[in-house]
Formats: C-alpha cells, sequence, structure tokens
C-alpha cells in the first residue's frame, strides 16, 4: 500500500523536514481576528423547521458515537453500540450512527455488537491519547486493531515534532500508519489544543492530508480546548486548498466538546458554507462525541411532537 | 429519511435554509408622518407629502411630509430658540442626561428600529440588528460622556458650541448617520434641524418620537423630510451655524459652493473609491471574507466600500477563484430573512444607475462574474457582481458605483499598490492584507485615506474618527475629533 502520487504531488521530489519546512511556510497564514469573526457571522444562522430537521438527521448519521475512558466495560460498549444502532427505540425513523469509536481492547467487542448493521467501528490507536511512544509499537498497535476488525482509526500527531519542526518524523509516522491501515479509513488527530496557534493548525491538517489522513480529526478529547469553530473552519478551509491543489478528498472529524444539537448545526452551516453539499455526508464528515446524541434526540422529538420532553424519557447508555 | 440498519449511509444533504423571517409587526407604521418640529409632530405648511416605499417589495409604508422653506423657517426659528433659551444655558452634565437617555431609548427598541431600517431601506436584517443598530446606540452612549467634559478633550481652550445645526443625511445607514451627526452636536450644546434621506425618513421619524418621550426640550430636536429642495433650504438657511453633510461629492460641491463667504462652518463626508490592496503573504481565507464584506456590506451602498481590488499578480488567479466560489455563497434576496447577506437595492434610481455603470464596464471590455442566484420577482435587486481585466481608465474602476459591483485589478510592486490606489479624486477609506506588519505600516503611510484597514475592513467603533482626503469631503466624525465639528473655542 502506498499513497496516492496525487497526494504528495504538491511536495518537493525528495521529502525532509526541510523541504516539508519549506512547503509548510508556502502555506497562506491564517489571520486569527477573521477567522473568529466568520465562524461568529455563520453562528447566527437561523436554522428552522424543515432545514433543522434535516440537519438533526444528518447530525444522527455522522456521530462517531465515543466511549473513551478506563473504567469501559464490555457491556458498556455493547450498551453503546444498541444505542448506536438503534437510537431511539421509540422512533425507527431516527437513523443510525456512523460508527462507534472505543479503545483497541474494545474493538472485538463493538465488532461483535454492531455485527450486520451499517455502525462502524473505530479504534483509536497509536497509543491515544499521548501517542508518545516510537513509531514501531504505532503501527504494531494499529495493526492489530485492524486484524480484529476495526473499520476505521483514529491516530495522534507526534505534537512534540511537529512543534519542533521535526516535519518528517510526524510526516513519515502518519504515511506508516496509513501503511498499517491499508483500505482501513485513517483519521489523523490533530490535538489542536496542544497546538494552539490557527497557523499551526492549518500547516498540520496540510501535513497529515499529504501523509495519507482520509480524515483529519481536531482532538483526542483528552485536552482542552477540544474541538472549536475556528479551529474546524481553518481545517475545512485546509481540506478545501487540499482538494483544489490534488483533487484528493478528504473529511474531517471535529471532537470533544460538541455537546448540544445547536452547537453542532453551526457546525453543520460552517461545513456547508466551506465545502459545500459534496462534504454533507457521513463518508466526509463526523462528529466525535458522546452525549450530544441525547441531546439531538431530544431535539428531533421536539420537533415531531411540538413539546420537550425531560432527559429522563432517554436512555443513558 | 428512514435508514434502514444495515443500510449504508452515504447519500449527501443538499441543505436549503428554510425560511427564518423576522417579524414586521414588531413595528407600527402610521399612514402619514408629520414634520417633528419645536418638540411635536405638525402637518407641513407646503401641504405636501409624498410616499416612502419598501425597495424589496416596492409597496408604499407611509406618506411623508415634504417641508418647504417656510416649514424649514419654523424648524430652523424652533431650533434657535431652544439653543438660546434652554439648551446652552443648560449645565452639560444635564445634556448629558438627555444624551444617554436617548441611548438607553434607542437600546431597548433596537429590535423595532432594525425592522424599521431594513423596511425602509433594504439591507439585511441582519446588518441592522447586529452592526447599525448597537453602533447607532454605541455613538449616543460615547458622546454622552464627552458632552461634561469637553473642556478635558480640549485642554487649555474653553469650548462653546456653534449653535444651530442643519444637517442632511444619507440613504445607505440611515440611523447611523443620524447618530453621527446628532449625538455629537447635542453633546457639545448644538440644537439640530435634520433632514433624512427622501427614500429613508421612517426611522429618522421613530428617532423623534424617542426624543420626545426622553423629554428633550421642544426644539432641541427637529426632523424635516423632503427631498433635495428641502435638504438646499436646511443647507442654505441664514439661521444655521453649521452645516453637516454626508452623500455624494457633487452635491458636496454644491453645497461648499453654496456657503462659501458665510459664516457657516462646514463638513462634508462624500463619495470613495477605495482600494483593497491584497498581497500574495495575506491571510487568503480571511481576506477573501474582508473583501467580501468591503463590497458586498449593505449592497455595496457604502460611501468607505473596498470597490476597487488589487491583487498582486502572482497571486491573482488563485484569489479570483476563491472569491467567485465565496461569491456563490452570497444568500440575496428578502432582508427581512435572517439569512440574507445581501440585501435590496435602495432605490429604482440607484439600481438604474448600477445596471448604467455595469453597463460600461462590459462596453468596455472588461470580463463580468456574478453568481448563479435567482433574484426575487418584485423589488430592486441586483446579482453580487466582479469584474476582472479592467483597466484604471475604465469607468467602472474611477466612479464611485454604490452597488454590490468590485472591480479588480493586479500589481506588481507595493510602489504600484500604492500609485494606483491613490490614483482616484477620492480619498476616504483603504484595506491592506498582509501579514508583514511593517508592510502595513509601510502602506498606510503612503495610502491618501482618511481610513485605512490593515487585515480587516469597514470597522467601525464610535471611539474612532472617520472621514475623508480629496473629494471624499473633510472633518472627522467619530471620536474626539468627531466633537470638532460642533465646537468653536475660547483660549483661556
Amino acid at each position: 500500500m502506498t499513497l496516492a502520487p496525487a497526494r504528495t504531488s504538491i511536495l518537493p521530489n525528495r521529502i525532509t523536514t526541510p523541504s516539508l519546512r519549506s512547503f509548510l511556510r508556502s502555506v497562506p497564514s491564517v489571520d486569527e481576528v477573521g477567522a473568529n469573526e466568520r465562524v461568529a457571522a455563520l453562528s447566527t444562522r437561523s436554522i428552522k423547521r424543515e432545514s433543522k430537521r434535516a440537519a438533526l438527521d444528518l447530525i444522527t448519521r455522522m456521530i462517531d458515537l465515543t466511549t473513551l475512558e478506563g473504567k469501559d466495560t464490555p457491556g458498556k460498549v455493547a450498551q453503546m453500540s444498541a444505542k448506536a444502532i438503534r437510537p431511539d427505540p421509540l422512533d425507527a425513523s431516527v437513523p443510525s450512527v456512523a460508527a462507534v469509536c472505543v479503545y483497541p481492547n474494545m474493538v472485538k467487542h463493538a465488532v461483535e455488537a454492531t455485527a450486520g448493521t451499517s455502525v462502524k467501528v473505530a479504534s483509536v490507536a497509536s497509543y491515544f491519547p499521548s501517542g508518545l511512544v516510537d513509531t514501531d509499537l504505532k503501527v504494531e498497535e494499529v495493526t492489530r486493531v485492524v486484524r480484529l476488525g476495526a473499520d476505521e482509526v483514529d491516530m495522534v500527531i507526534d505534537r512534540g515534532a511537529f512543534l519542533s519542526g521535526e516535519y518528517f518524523k510526524v510526516f513519515d509516522e502518519i504515511r506508516r500508519v496509513k501503511d498499517a491501515c491499508g483500505d482501513t479509513h485513517l483519521k489523523v488527530i490533530l490535538e489542536t489544543g496542544e497546538l494552539v496557534t490557527l497557523d499551526n493548525v492549518r500547516q498540520a491538517s496540510l501535513l497529515a492530508m499529504t501523509a495519507g489522513a482520509d480524515f483529519i480529526k481536531t482532538s483526542t478529547g483528552k485536552v482542552q480546548p477540544a474541538a472549536t469553530l475556528p479551529v474546524a473552519l481553518v481545517m475545512l478551509e485546509a481540506i478545501r486548498d487540499f482538494m483544489d491543489a490534488t483533487g484528493v478528498m478528504v473529511g474531517m472529524k471535529p471532537a470533544g466538546g460538541i455537546r448540544t444539537a445547536k452547537d453542532a448545526i453551526r457546525y453543520l452551516v460552517v461545513l456547508n458554507e466551506t465545502l459545500g453539499e459534496a462534504w454533507m455526508t457521513p463518508d466526509w464528515f463526523r462528529f466525535g462525541a458522546s452525549t450530544l446524541l441525547n441531546d439531538v434526540l431530544m431535539q428531533i422529538r421536539w420537533l415531531k411532537t411540538g413539546r420537550y420532553w425531560s432527559p429522563d424519557y432517554f436512555t443513558k447508555d | 429519511m428512514a435508514i434502514e440498519i444495515g443500510t449504508p449511509a452515504a447519500p449527501t444533504l443538499k441543505w436549503e435554509y428554510a425560511g427564518s423571517r423576522e417579524s414586521a409587526d414588531l413595528v407600527t407604521i402610521e399612514g402619514r408622518y408629520g414634520l417633528f418640529i419645536d418638540g411635536k409632530f405638525v402637518s407641513p405648511k407646503s401641504k405636501r407629502y409624498f410616499p416612502t416605499i419598501n425597495p424589496a417589495t416596492e409597496e408604499p409604508l407611509a406618506e411623508v411630509a415634504e417641508a418647504g422653506e417656510a416649514d424649514v423657517d419654523d424648524a430652523v426659528a424652533a431650533a434657535r430658540r431652544a439653543y438660546t433659551d434652554v439648551w446652552e444655558p443648560m449645565e452639560a452634565a444635564e445634556r448629558a442626561k438627555y444624551v444617554f437617555r436617548i441611548a438607553r431609548m434607542i437600546q431597548e427598541r433596537s429590535r423595532e428600529l432594525a425592522v424599521l431600517e431594513t423596511l425602509d431601506g433594504g439591507k439585511p436584517i441582519k446588518e441592522a440588528r447586529d452592526v447599525d443598530l448597537p453602533l447607532v446606540a454605541g455613538h449616543f452612549f460615547y458622546y454622552a460622556g464627552w458632552a461634561d467634559k469637553l473642556e478635558y478633550a480640549f485642554p487649555g481652550v474653553r469650548p462653546r458650541p456653534l449653535g444651530v445645526a442643519g444637517q442632511v443625511i444619507p440613504w445607505n445607514f440611515p440611523l447611523l448617520m443620524l447618530a453621527w451627526k446628532v449625538a455629537p452636536a447635542l453633546a457639545a450644546g448644538n440644537t439640530v434641524v435634520l433632514k433624512p434621506a427622501e427614500t429613508t425618513p421612517l426611522t429618522a421619524l421613530i428617532m423623534a418620537q424617542i426624543a420626545a418621550e426622553a423629554g428633550l426640550p421642544p426644539g432641541v430636536f427637529n426632523v424635516v423630510t423632503g427631498a433635495g429642495g428641502t435638504g438646499a433650504a436646511v443647507v442654505g438657511h441664514p439661521d444655521v451655524d453649521k452645516v453637516a453633510f454626508t452623500g455624494s461629492t457633487a452635491v458636496g460641491k454644491l453645497i461648499q459652493s453654496q456657503l462659501a463667504g458665510s459664516h457657516k462652518k462646514v463638513t462634508l463626508e462624500l463619495g470613495g473609491k477605495a482600494a483593497h490592496v491584497i498581497f500574495e503573504d495575506a491571510p487568503l481565507d480571511q481576506a477573501i471574507e474582508g473583501v467580501i464584506n468591503g463590497i458586498f456590506f449593505n449592497q455595496g451602498h457604502v460611501c468607505c466600500a473596498g470597490s476597487r481590488l488589487l491583487v498582486q499578480e502572482n497571486i491573482h488567479d488563485r484569489f479570483v477563484d476563491k472569491l467567485k466560489r465565496r461569491l456563490s455563497t452570497l444568500r440575496v434576496g428578502d432582508p427581512m430573512d435572517k439569512n440574507t447577506d445581501v440585501g435590496a437595492i435602495n432605490s429604482r434610481d440607484q439600481l438604474e444607475k448600477i445596471t448604467e455603470l455595469v453597463d460600461s464596464g462590459l462596453d468596455e471590455g472588461a470580463e463580468m462574474f456574478q453568481p448563479d442566484c435567482v433574484l426575487p420577482d418584485r423589488g430592486f435587486f441586483f446579482k453580487p457582481t466582479l469584474f476582472t481585466n479592467v483597466a484604471q481608465s475604465h469607468r467602472i474602476a474611477q466612479e464611485e458605483i454604490f452597488g454590490p459591483v468590485l472591480s479588480i485589478l493586479s500589481f506588481r510592486t507595493p510602489e504600484e499598490a500604492v500609485e494606483k490606489a491613490n490614483n482616484t479624486p477620492y480619498g476616504l477609506s483603504a484595506g491592506v492584507w498582509t501579514a508583514k506588519g511593517s508592510r502595513i505600516l509601510w502602506m498606510a503611510d503612503r495610502l491618501q485615506a482618511g481610513v485605512v484597514w490593515a487585515n480587516t475592513y469597514n470597522k467601525f467603533d464610535p471611539a474612532s474618527p472617520f472621514g475623508g482626503y480629496k473629494e471624499s469631503g473633510f472633518g472627522r466624525e467619530g471620536g474626539r475629533h468627531g466633537l470638532l465639528a460642533y465646537m468653536d473655542w475660547d483660549e483661556t
């Protein structure tokens, strides 16, 4: 498995840290004030009635229902998988979510629980969430979760290497993980809360995409701030630039901190007005979230019945 | 959209935002409005009225009095009495209270005022709500704060008001232009006769109601509605001490020649043809937003609109591609819809003027791009428009279009950018986008413009002065400078 040549076509022939550095320096800078203003303006979009209904349906289908806790058990994963498959037991018209996202030791249980359904299994790997081990160990772990049947792998980049300018190390690690993934979907977590500046976010996005990311993802959820709208905007703009330059389409996954349907709709507006219809599908956009789903279900129920339901009517899984 | 368990979820969503109209019921519009003179609404001695319409639907909203010379006489006489008997002798701290009270009442009624501004003028409700009204209240608050501190604003002199101010304002920001002029005039101790624009008189009349409800002494603030003739009567009235005009350069020139040799002080805020300069190292995606905001904000009915885009040649094509794509996401249409980005052209006259200039651009060989958007059947609308292959000599690069039309030129060096930017009779504003701080300062030193925005555009603040160079006028509005237009002083 080697990278599609289109991905690296925008890089110099010999990929080294200096050549990657000059590539990243050619990436347009980001004005933070301007990016914040843009998302603030998009956040005033008024989404009502049919457009809200369509958005809630799509958001449900885009959720990677996630549990990443030390206290996770096979039973908890099974419960969450049941919810992922049939989010609202009282309403069969509510679609399944996109995937369940678990730690490597739970992949086997998630695969069993979702067998025969459209719900995919995503596993964090590469020694999530810190990712602070040798690349060989990361590749080994990724290989293992792929063998266990994960459909998608969420890895985290080496932020230390990125911040210290060792771009080839970051690039090569992603490339090797992608090789280990084969046809398994690779989501590359930038951990934007540790990259801090939007310039870094944009450069890391391009580095990840050239190295083979199928998706770029904001955060592990273990570092604050996790996903924010300005960060998502900058990543989507990087995806647009990458598409223009290479013709390769890359997906995006904000994760962490998106808890309400209202928040999620704002992300959808930014997506819709930055990348447009082609990305408005779970194939190209995901929400990494755990509590978001119940708020979406409450909103759907409200739209259908015209009244608010107590949170007690929705299962906590 | 039920999805069967087990089927792959793949379809994309073509997401149309459902209509989300602000309610017009928030305002009560009377059938007919008189003139606001000496603290009350009166019928015009001229006995004439004219209709004001909603430019988005072409439906009439109300009939408004057309003030004749006798009416303007009454208004100026009321303003003079109020100045001599009440307003000028009043303790400055007391004057401040009235201005503060007006500011608070604007905030309280801001939703209603925003809706009326949109109905009468055609601007998108989100702009009236999020930009115009907060700034309007902000200006009144800001100048209310100065009212009893004028000697600290200008240390070493004893400031005094000028007397009766005659103010003529345009239709693009009816309330904001009122605030820019009325707030500093009142705070500095002057009384006012205001002539709002013919096509957008209604919010000024609500302001008259607010002034009355605030208990502002009769005659301190007067509103005479009408067209050019009324404005000329205000400007030319012998008992007016100060003339403030915002509008076209042609009318500004007439006013200045009419007032030559008189005792009146004058400030003019006139047209513009601002250069918006994009360097290769600019934050491109934010620059795109800046350019969009610069020219399509308020349908381009902005005197400081960034209507001439100067793009460094080595990024020209890429930038124009990005701009075209962004243009296609603009939502053009019903100004009352909360999701509308570009609303209605203010009047049929203005639509014809824009159309004529765009036709001239095509005749002169520039290449036009318009997004594939559907305009409403009724009302005055114009598609957001870009011109590439524009020469400096084209009319669309020289004349103020005052509409949603951007002319794009390129440059190679900073010197060339400055030369092209300054090659205009106007000098109101300019924009510069670059990641290099030193270049921003270098450009700002050389651009002949009253305002130079760096890595942003169309930013206003009550504390920041605004005004022109060259044929864009003189005098400053906003900030401490804005007080100077309404003051004289004695040396101490």
